[in-house]
C-alpha cells in the first residue's frame, strides 16, 4: 500500500493534504469567524479627517477625481488606495500587524488583534512578511498628508536614509493625481480604528448597546 | 542505454523487480527515441534559462535598489516593487518548474518503460507554459500583481497556471498510471504522483481563498499554508525525486536504505504541509495552531535528517564521483546546503528566535538558500548531466561549467551568511527601539555585499548559458548521441573537468 500508486495518491496525496488543510486552516478560520464580518462602508461610515485635508489642500486635483470629500468619495479612495498598495507590492517591504513581542507595542502602537482585520479591506490578508521600512498597521496620525506627498515623491527628501522607491505616477504636476490621493487616504487610514480615541468611543458604544438589551 | 541504465540503477531494479521495465530493457536504443521526447527537454531546459536569467536580472535590479543604485528610479514599469514580484515568480515558475518539467520528461518514460501520454501534448504545455509565465511576468509589471506571496500570479492568470499544470499532470500522470497496475513504484515516483495531486489543490487554495473567501488573520493561515505547500509539496517532492534517480545511477549502486526512503516520503506528506502557520509567528492567527506549526516544523526537520543520511550513506566510498561528475557535485553541494537550510529551520521555527529574525533578511537568506541553494543546484546539476544528451553533443567546454559551479557556489554561500548576519542586526535594532533609519544605515553594508554575490551567481550562469549555446552550435558528430548514451549508461562523469 505504502509503495503503490493508489496508496501514494490517496494517502499522501489526498489524506495528509486534507489533513493538514483541516488542521492549520479550516480550524483556525472556523474559529476567526465567529466574529462578524463588515463592509468597507460599516467599518468607516464618514470620510476621515485626512481626506478632507486632501480635499483643502489639492482642490484642483481633488475635485477632478473624487469631487467632494464625501463618503462615497471616501471609501472609493480607500479601494483605490488598498489596490494600489498591491499593485506596487508596497506589502513586500511593509507589515501590517504588530506582535506582543519585540517591543514592537512601544514602537508602532496597540498589538494586533484578530477582529480589525475582519473586514472587506483585509480580503486578501496584507500581513506582510518583511519590513524593510517599518509596519503601517498604526500608521494614523503619525505623518501629515504634506509629509506623505513629499515621501511619496521622493522618500529622501523627509527620510534621507530611505531606501524606498520613488512614486512620481502618483503625481501630475505639483499635486497628487487621483492615485496619489488614494494612496495617501489609505494609508493615513490604516490603524486609525486603534486609537485610543476610537477605542473609547467603540467601548461606549458597545457599553451603551448592552445596557439597551439589559433594559429591554 | 536502457539495458544498462537499468543495470546502473540497482535500487530501481530492487524496489520494482516487475514494473515493466524488463520489456523496455530489452530493446536498447531502439526504444530511446519514441521513450523520451529530447526536444522537449531540450526547449523545457532553454525556456527554464530563459525566466531564470529574467528572474536573475529582476533580482540583481531589486538589490541595487538597496544600494540605492537603481538604474530605473522614477520609471513605472520598472519599479523594485514590481521587480521583486517578476524575480519570485520567474524563478519559481519560469526557472524551476520549466526545468523539473525537462527532468520528468527524462525520468518518468525511463521509470516507467513507457512514453508520456502524446507528444503534441507536451508541446502544447511547453507553449501554453511560456505564454503564461510571459503574460505573468508583463502583467506584474503593468499593475495587476496579486497580494498571495509567491502566488504573485494576476488573478485573472491564476486559473490558466491551473488549467496548464493539469495538462502537464495528464501528461505526465498517463505512464505512471499506465505501469503501475497494483504494483509498487520507485522511491522517485512516489514523490512525483503526490505532487500531481498536491500542486493543483495547493495552487488553487492558496490563490483563491484567502483572496475571495477568507479575509484577516484566517486568510494569513491559508496564505501561510500556500507558501509552506508550494515549496514542501511541489518543488521539494520534485528535487527529492530527481535526486532519488540521478544518484544511484551515477553511483551505479543502490540507495543505502529502502525503509529511510520510506519514512522520508511518508514524513514529508505527513508532517510538512502542517508547518504553514509558522511564516506568522505572533500574528492574530489562535495560538494553537501556531504551537502546532512549532512542533510540526520540527518533526520536518528530523524526517529530512533520514533524507539526508540516505543520500550521504549512499555517497559514502564513492567520494571520488565528486570529483569526477559535475553534476553530483551540484547534487551533493546541494544536499550540503539543504541540510543547512533544514537545521537553521528547526531553530528559526521556535519563537524564541522569532522574536528576534522575523520580518528581516535572516528569512531572506533562508529562502534564497533553499530556493536557489538547494533547488538551483540540483536543476542545474541535471542540465550538466542532460544538455549533451538530449542535444546529442559533449560540452563545449567542461572549464565553463566548473567555473559556474564555484562562482554559482561561492555567491549564493556568501549571500546566505550576509543575509543571515544582517537579519540578527535588524532584529536586535528594532528590539532595542533604536530609530527605524539606524537599521537601514546598519544594513547598508550587507546590502552591498548581498549585490555583489548575487553579480557573482549572474556571472556563473552567463557562462553556464554561453556553454549551452557553444555546445548545441557544434557539429554533431557522427556517433556522437551513441557515444553520449553510452557514457552516459556507464555513469561516466559527463561533467569531468
Amino acid at each position: 500500500m505504502k509503495e503503490k500508486l493508489a496508496g501514494v495518491v490517496l494517502g499522501a496525496g489526498l489524506f495528509c493534504f486534507a489533513l493538514a488543510a483541516v488542521v492549520t486552516g479550516y480550524l483556525p478560520v472556523a474559529h476567526l469567524s465567529r466574529i462578524e464580518y463588515k463592509t468597507l462602508e460599516q467599518i468607516a461610515p464618514e470620510p476621515s479627517s485626512e481626506f478632507k485635508d486632501l480635499a483643502r489642500r489639492y482642490p484642483a486635483s481633488f475635485g477632478k477625481h473624487y469631487g467632494k470629500p464625501t463618503a462615497a468619495a471616501f471609501h472609493k479612495a480607500l479601494r483605490k488606495g488598498r489596490d494600489i498598495y498591491i499593485a506596487e507590492a508596497c506589502w513586500h517591504c511593509h507589515s501590517q500587524f504588530i506582535r506582543p513581542v519585540s517591543n514592537e507595542d512601544v514602537r508602532f502602537g496597540k498589538v494586533s488583534w484578530a477582529g480589525e482585520y475582519m473586514n472587506e479591506m483585509f480580503l486578501p490578508h496584507l500581513f506582510g512578511t518583511r519590513r524593510v521600512g517599518p509596519d503601517l498597521i498604526r500608521e494614523n496620525g503619525r505623518h501629515g498628508n504634506d509629509w506623505h506627498a513629499a515621501h511619496f515623491w521622493d522618500p529622501t527628501q523627509v527620510v534621507p536614509t530611505s531606501v524606498m522607491p520613488r512614486y512620481p505616477w502618483f503625481y501630475d504636476g505639483a499635486e497628487p493625481n487621483a492615485r496619489g490621493i488614494a494612496i495617501i487616504t489609505y494609508v493615513q487610514w490604516l490603524g486609525s480604528w486603534a486609537t485610543p480615541e476610537a477605542r473609547a468611543a467603540r467601548a461606549a458604544a458597545t457599553s451603551a448597546s448592552a445596557k439597551k438589551k439589559e433594559t429591554r | 542505454m536502457s539495458a544498462a541504465s537499468s543495470k546502473a540503477a540497482p535500487a530501481k531494479a530492487a524496489a520494482a523487480k516487475d514494473d515493466g521495465k524488463g520489456e523496455a530493457s530489452a530493446a536498447p536504443d531502439a526504444s530511446a527515441g519514441p521513450l523520451v521526447d529530447r526536444k522537449a527537454i531540450k526547449a523545457h531546459m532553454i525556456a527554464g534559462f530563459v525566466f531564470f536569467f529574467a528572474g536573475l536580472f529582476a533580482g540583481m535590479l531589486y538589490a541595487l535598489q538597496f544600494s540605492r543604485l537603481y538604474p530605473f528610479p522614477g520609471v513605472e514599469l520598472l519599479s523594485p516593487g514590481r521587480v521583486r514580484m517578476l524575480h519570485t515568480q520567474s524563478v519559481a515558475y519560469g526557472f524551476l518548474l520549466n526545468l523539473f518539467m525537462a527532468c520528468m520528461h527524462w525520468i518518468i518514460p525511463r521509470l516507467t518503460g513507457r512514453p508520456v501520454l502524446s507528444k503534441k501534448l507536451s508541446w502544447i504545455v511547453f507553449w501554453a507554459w511560456q505564454a503564461t509565465i510571459a503574460a505573468v511576468g508583463v502583467t506584474i509589471l503593468m499593475g495587476y500583481g496579486q497580494a498571495i506571496e509567491w502566488g504573485e500570479t494576476p488573478t485573472f492568470l491564476d486559473p490558466v497556471i491551473i488549467l496548464g499544470a493539469a495538462l502537464m499532470i495528464a501528461n505526465f500522470a498517463t505512464p505512471i498510471i499506465k505501469a503501475a497496475k497494483g504494483k509498487k513504484l520507485y522511491v522517485t515516483l512516489w514523490y512525483f504522483s503526490a505532487m500531481m495531486i498536491w500542486l493543483p489543490l495547493t495552487y488553487a487554495m492558496g490563490n483563491f481563498v484567502p483572496q475571495y473567501f477568507v479575509p484577516g488573520a484566517g486568510g494569513a493561515a491559508i496564505t501561510g499554508l500556500y507558501i509552506h505547500d508550494l515549496v514542501g509539496l511541489t518543488i521539494t517532492p520534485l528535487g527529492w525525486g530527481m535526486m532519488y534517480y540521478f544518484v544511484p545511477i551515477i553511483l551505479k549502486k543502490p540507495i543505502w536504505s529502502h525503509t529511510m526512503s520510506l519514512v522520508g516520503f511518508w514524513g514529508l506528506a505527513f508532517f510538512y504541509p502542517l508547518n504553514g502557520v509558522h511564516h506568522f509567528f505572533f500574528s492574530p492567527i489562535p495560538m494553537y495552531a501556531q504551537y502546532g506549526a512549532v512542533m510540526s516544523t520540527i518533526a520536518v526537520e528530523l524526517v529530512v535528517v533520514t533524507v539526508i543520511a540516505n543520500f550521504f550513506m549512499t555517497m559514502r566510498g564513492s567520494g571520488g564521483a565528486l570529483k569526477s561528475s559535475l553534476p553530483m557535485r551540484f547534487f551533493f553541494t546541494g544536499m550540503v546546503l539543504y541540510g543547512i537550510t533544514c537545521l537553521q529551520c528547526a531553530f528559526q521555527t521556535t519563537l524564541t528566535f522569532q522574536k528576534v529574525i522575523h520580518f528581516s533578511d535572516w528569512v531572506v537568506g533562508h529562502a534564497h538558500l533553499v530556493m536557489f541553494g538547494v533547488f538551483g543546484s540540483w536543476c542545474i546539476g541535471a542540465v550538466v548531466l542532460l544538455w549533451p544528451k538530449v542535444t546529442g553533443r559533449a560540452w563545449w567546454s567542461h572549464k565553463l561549467n566548473a567555473w559556474n559551479y564555484w562562482l554559482t557556489t561561492i555567491g549564493i554561500v556568501v549571500m546566505f551568511l550576509d543575509l543571515l548576519v544582517a537579519g540578527m542586526v535588524q532584529g536586535y535594532l528594532w528590539q532595542n527601539l533604536s530609530p527605524w533609519e539606524q537599521s537601514l544605515v546598519s544594513s547598508m553594508p550587507f546590502w552591498h555585499l548581498r549585490s555583489i554575490s548575487g553579480i557573482a551567481i549572474v556571472s556563473g550562469q552567463m557562462l553556464m548559458a554561453y556553454n549551452m549555446w557553444m555546445t548545441a552550435r557544434q557539429p554533431a558528430e557522427a556517433g556522437a548521441p551513441a557515444r553520449a548514451e553510452k557514457a552516459e549508461a556507464m555513469g561516466a562523469a559527463v561533467g569531468a573537468s
